[in-house]
């Protein structure tokens, strides 16, 4: 700003551009207030209320401190909801991650076709969640579902897949990946058209290729763009649960329970609000976690 | 040269193994579509005797959750992008004190888990009286759409050359002649992602559905489909018929917007 005395009829002007400015972000801050702000404070508040289906009728909701905390954390689901997110969350990266990358390595040779095949390639995550979960639901069904069909052919006895306590989580891994890949591949993918072709040249002059290139030069300059993919990919895995809800909706006997839906069985089939959103801030503490190490990697990423 | 053609030619070969893998579970969700009342053990590879009984059965139950659907998603694109652009606008190419602020808010509002904020807008509705509307769900699903129309847009106007702006200012064009003569429709492109991308998101919801209209008055088809799912299930062709409409708008938006995707991916945080 200009530290000379402004002539009225120019700060009037300033004050208009103001105006102006704000005109046009006004309704998206109010907009991020009510439907972002709000629901957070609301939820640390609802957490230390006594909220449940009464307080819809007598508009009571007592303060009972850290109660639902207690009893969310002394829950006997507690232990196994964190213990499955913990799974359901490495098990699904892992094997995104690592099929991405693949994948993303070998779409950036060049051969006909490639770029409609990348592009295509990304459907199974651009449905709608709910639909991969009934084409999955159906497949991996025990009895008519195509993929124990399959392995009936090579001699392999129907898996319950969904109904039995030991490999339901495991069967929500395996889709979760399988809609995970896209966006781990085209990510990865543009991370590796950013290093220059003439590294990989040179490396070939030194006689390195294959695993030794991708080792030396692959690997380390991708490293960033690898951050920012896991902790997303962690970020939103957290989030889901409309793949849990249709495949198995938590169970059988909360086999597949995770922090999330554990959240909406308490609040929405429970209605105990209090608990749910209780279970729904320890939940948020943990993306934040990851969500600030993020924004960290990727302003990192941006100074450079 | 003859062997590099042939490599090439094996790799479009594994290629297309690839892909076949990956997109087999769509593959059978079409193919079940049109072999509707059919056992897994007697369903066809191809379609051969293709009927359309499946599409007609899912019609007729879960037409009106695809009309609520198609509204729900065409309002969240109304007020994701009358709300969004604006703001881009203002974030982009005036200098906003605190646009660092706002950005950062933008992209930490993507990552907060949906079912928080579900659990307190639910009273909020219940008190508004908006639980189990079309409306309602208009404005949640635009949560969706705002602040990843926001980024995006305003990543595009960044871009624009000042001169432009600073020409029009000097033809005595005001603020908003210039947001709606110039910049708007040059950053078209970054709109019409927007855009897309906002309806996918809100035709694709599945856990405001679910929390705050779970009544027949304004149901989504995704909703539909969960309560299918949710029982014995005893023709998956008909349960196909309506996935495989439900998921037109992913196949258009590979279509259309093929090229964005990829910024689309990280919700505009990546550099373009």
């Amino acid at each position: 700003m200009t530290s000379t005395t402004e002539t009225p009829a120019r700060r009037a002007m300033r004050l208009k551009e103001e105006l102006a400015k704000w005109t046009f972000l006004a309704p998206a801050l109010l907009f991020l207030v009510l439907f972002f702000g709000y629901p957070i404070v609301k939820n640390v508040m609802m957490s230390v209320q006594e909220y449940t289906t009464r307080t819809f009728y007598t508009g009571e909701a007592p303060w009972v401190g850290f109660d639902n905390y207690i009893a969310v954390v002394s829950s006997s689901v507690f232990g196994t909801a964190m213990l499955n997110t913990l799974l359901f969350t490495v098990g699904s990266i892992a094997g995104q991650f690592t099929i991405g990358l693949a994948l993303a390595v070998f779409f950036k040779k060049r051969f006909p076709l490639n770029g409609v095949m990348r592009s295509l390639m990304l459907l199974p995550w651009l449905l709608p969640m709910i639909v991969s979960s009934a084409i999955w639901k159906w497949m991996l069904d025990k009895d008519s579902g195509i993929i124990n069909e399959i392995l009936g052919v090579v001699g392999v006895d129907a898996v319950p897949w969904l109904t039995s306590t030991n490999v339901a989580l495991a069967a929500v891994v395996i889709v979760n990946i399988w809609l995970g890949i896209p966006f781990n591949m085209t990510i990865l993918y543009s991370g590796l058209q950013d290093i220059p072709d003439e590294l990989y040249e040179a490396a070939a002059l030194d006689g390195a290729v294959g695993w030794r290139a991708f080792r030396s030069i692959t690997w380390p300059l991708l490293r960033p763009v690898v951050s920012v993919v896991l902790i997303l990919g962690v970020v939103y895995t957290l989030k889901v649960l409309d793949i849990i809800l249709g495949l198995t909706d938590g169970g059988p006997a909360n086999a597949t329970v995770t922090l999330a839906t554990q959240s909406y069985k308490l609040s929405f089939a429970n209605f105990e609000f209090g608990q749910g959103a209780a279970l729904g801030n320890i939940l948020v503490i943990i993306s934040l976690v990851f969500a600030v190490v993020y924004l960290r990697v990727s302003h990192a990423e941006k100074e450079d | 040269m003859r062997s590099t053609r042939a490599r090439t030619t094996v790799h479009t070969l594994v290629g297309l193994l690839f892909l076949a893998l990956m997109l087999f579970p769509v593959y059978w969700m079409i193919n079940a579509s049109f072999q509707p009342g059919v056992a897994t053990v007697d369903l066809d590879w191809f379609p051969v005797h293709p009927s359309l009984e499946g599409y007609r059965n899912a019609f007729s139950s879960q037409g009106p959750n695809l009309l609520t659907s198609l509204v729900v998603a065409i309002g969240a694109v109304l007020v994701s992008l009358s709300i969004a652009t604006p703001a881009a606008y203002a974030l982009s190419l005036y200098r906003v004190r605190g646009a660092g602020a706002v950005m950062f808010v933008l992209l930490l509002s993507q990552m907060i888990p949906g079912i928080v904020i579900a659990n307190a807008l639910y009273g909020a509705y219940n008190d508004l009286g908006i639980l189990n509307t079309t409306v309602g769900l208009i404005l949640a699903d635009s949560a969706l759409g705002i602040p990843f129309s926001i980024l995006i847009i305003q990543a595009f106007m960044r871009a624009l050359p000042m001169s432009l702006l600073e020409a029009a200012r000097v033809d005595g064009a005001g603020r908003i002649r210039t947001f709606f003569s110039i910049v708007l429709p040059l950053s078209r492109n970054s709109v019409i992602t927007a855009a897309l991308f906002s309806f996918l998101f809100a035709w694709s919801d599945f856990l405001f559905a679910l929390t705050l209209s779970s009544s027949s008055d304004a149901r989504p088809v995704t909703l539909g489909i969960y309560l299918f799912i949710g029982g014995y299930v005893a023709d998956w062709g008909s349960v196909m018929a309506t996935a495989t409409m439900a998921s037109l708008p992913a196949a258009v938006l590979l279509v259309i917007a093929q090229k964005y995707i990829a910024a689309g991916a990280t919700g505009g945080a990546v550099k373009a």
